[in-house]
């Protein structure tokens, strides 16, 4: 236990002097939603209907950005090979890897949101639910996000690759996150979206450790 | 009295044969020295002892036991020092060194200690972006003395050292020894260590 408290200082640690990187997908963010408005025009009504879905899909994409980076620096400087030697279990290092990786995008993801929420004019009454989404699905971005930078590892133009394996999978995110903005909206609540997207993100938790772990073990080998 | 050895140890990588029929046995206080030419497998053969890989047929045991069933306890045993030099750069030089001190749970010697051992104790606080090729290399090898482990696997220790760091590294080499150690060592400056064995690994097919 104290060796992974060790390894989740490191990478806080090394998060916080990089910190560049984190502020880079928060200004994709921003910048991909911002665009919208200038897209379709500034009709509010508009703006409301496709808000959330464009909001989540620009999280999507910032998520990215971000991803292929997980393993790749400790891969190309050999740290890859010690942590698969070191005492903790490689699900547990893909685990501490992926708190990290949500801590610094995806809780600043959520933290930006509702700035954006004005700015498309998404109706307050949605407001806490299309939170709710936002912390519910961002930890499945970074748990499904391991297993495909794991499996990338080695390939030339990695996050693009990347990008092609794991977005396809996030589709049913996508689908809750943005249902359950429109299930409050047409008075049918939210919860059945809700706990859907609880059960995709407990599936994940459980499942993507071992597959992230044992594609690092293939990468190393 | 801990007996390492390998026996008749195949490996393919690729679609090419790297090693065939390598064996090898080494007894607390002994070195091996791995000599042979670019490409003869002496890297691989390293990677297979640390576990990072499964040899194709043949067994890696430690005490008789394969060092493939029980590989946590494989990874207490080893210090492994590859090629590439897991230095970040974005971490001082005790930050990086106390890392991977701590992750192991290390019995061995404490950082500080370890970084006058390899005299780089005057740039403790430095960070490591700032470290030359040879200085990088020095802060690498701490691990095997912080890790306290019985058998060192180092592959190409000398990489960008310096004469005298050479001797000292030749020292502690000698001192892990004399006190039990094991090491495997692939080089092709002799270290002159004072007792060690030597495998040429020849150029398989």
């Amino acid at each position: 236990m104290n060796a992974v408290s060790v390894l989740f200082r490191r990478e806080m640690r090394l998060a916080m002097r990089q910190s560049a990187d984190s502020v880079m997908v928060i200004a994709f963010f921003v910048i991909a939603v911002v665009l919208f408005p200038f897209g379709v025009g500034p009709e509010p009504n508009m703006l409301a209907r496709i808000g959330p879905g464009v909001i989540w899909v620009a999280a999507l994409l910032a998520a990215m950005l971000s991803m292929d980076r997980m393993f790749m620096g400790d891969y190309e400087d050999g740290s890859l090979e010690l942590l698969v030697l070191s005492p903790v279990a490689l699900e547990f290092v893909v685990l501490v890897k992926v708190l990290a990786h949500w801590l610094t995008t995806g809780l600043p993801l959520i933290v930006t949101a509702p700035l954006l929420f004005v700015m498309m004019n998404v109706p307050t009454e949605i407001w806490p639910v299309l939170l709710m989404t936002l912390l519910l699905g961002t930890p499945v971005l970074s748990l499904l996000g391991s297993v495909g930078a794991a499996l990338v590892l080695g390939a030339r133009r990695g996050g693009v690759l990347l990008s092609l394996l794991v977005l396809p999978l996030l589709i049913p995110v996508l689908i809750f996150a943005v249902g359950s903005g429109d299930a409050v909206l047409y008075g049918t609540g939210a919860k059945a979206n809700l706990m859907l997207l609880g059960g995709v993100l407990l599936g994940s938790l459980a499942l993507t450790p071992w597959a992230a772990a044992q594609a690092l073990r293939e990468a190393v080998a | 009295m801990a007996v390492f050895s390998g026996h008749n140890i195949d490996c393919v990588r690729g679609e090419r044969q790297v090693l065939s029929g390598a064996t090898f046995s080494l007894e607390s206080g002994a070195a091996l020295v791995l000599r042979g030419a670019n490409g003869s497998g002496k890297s691989t053969l390293l990677r297979l002892m640390a576990g990072l890989m499964r040899p194709v047929a043949g067994a890696i045991t430690w005490d008789g036991e394969d060092i493939a069933d029980d590989p946590h306890e494989h990874n207490r045993r080893i210090a492994y020092i590859g090629h590439a030099d897991a230095v970040k750069p974005a971490l001082s030089v005790t930050e990086n060194v106390s890392f991977w001190s701590e992750l192991s749970g290390a019995g061995g010697m404490r950082a500080t200690e370890a970084l006058t051992a390899l005299g780089i104790g005057h740039l403790a606080d430095l960070p490591a972006r700032y470290l030359s090729a040879g200085q990088r290399r020095r802060v690498t090898l701490t691990r095997m003395l912080t890790s306290g482990a019985p058998l060192w696997l180092l592959d190409e220790p000398t990489t960008a050292l310096d004469q005298d760091t050479s001797d000292a590294l030749r020292g502690l080499i000698d001192r892990h020894l004399a006190s039990g150690g094991m090491a495997v060592i692939s080089t092709h400056t002799d270290l002159g260590l004072a007792s060690s064995g030597l495998l040429t690994l020849g150029a398989a097919s």
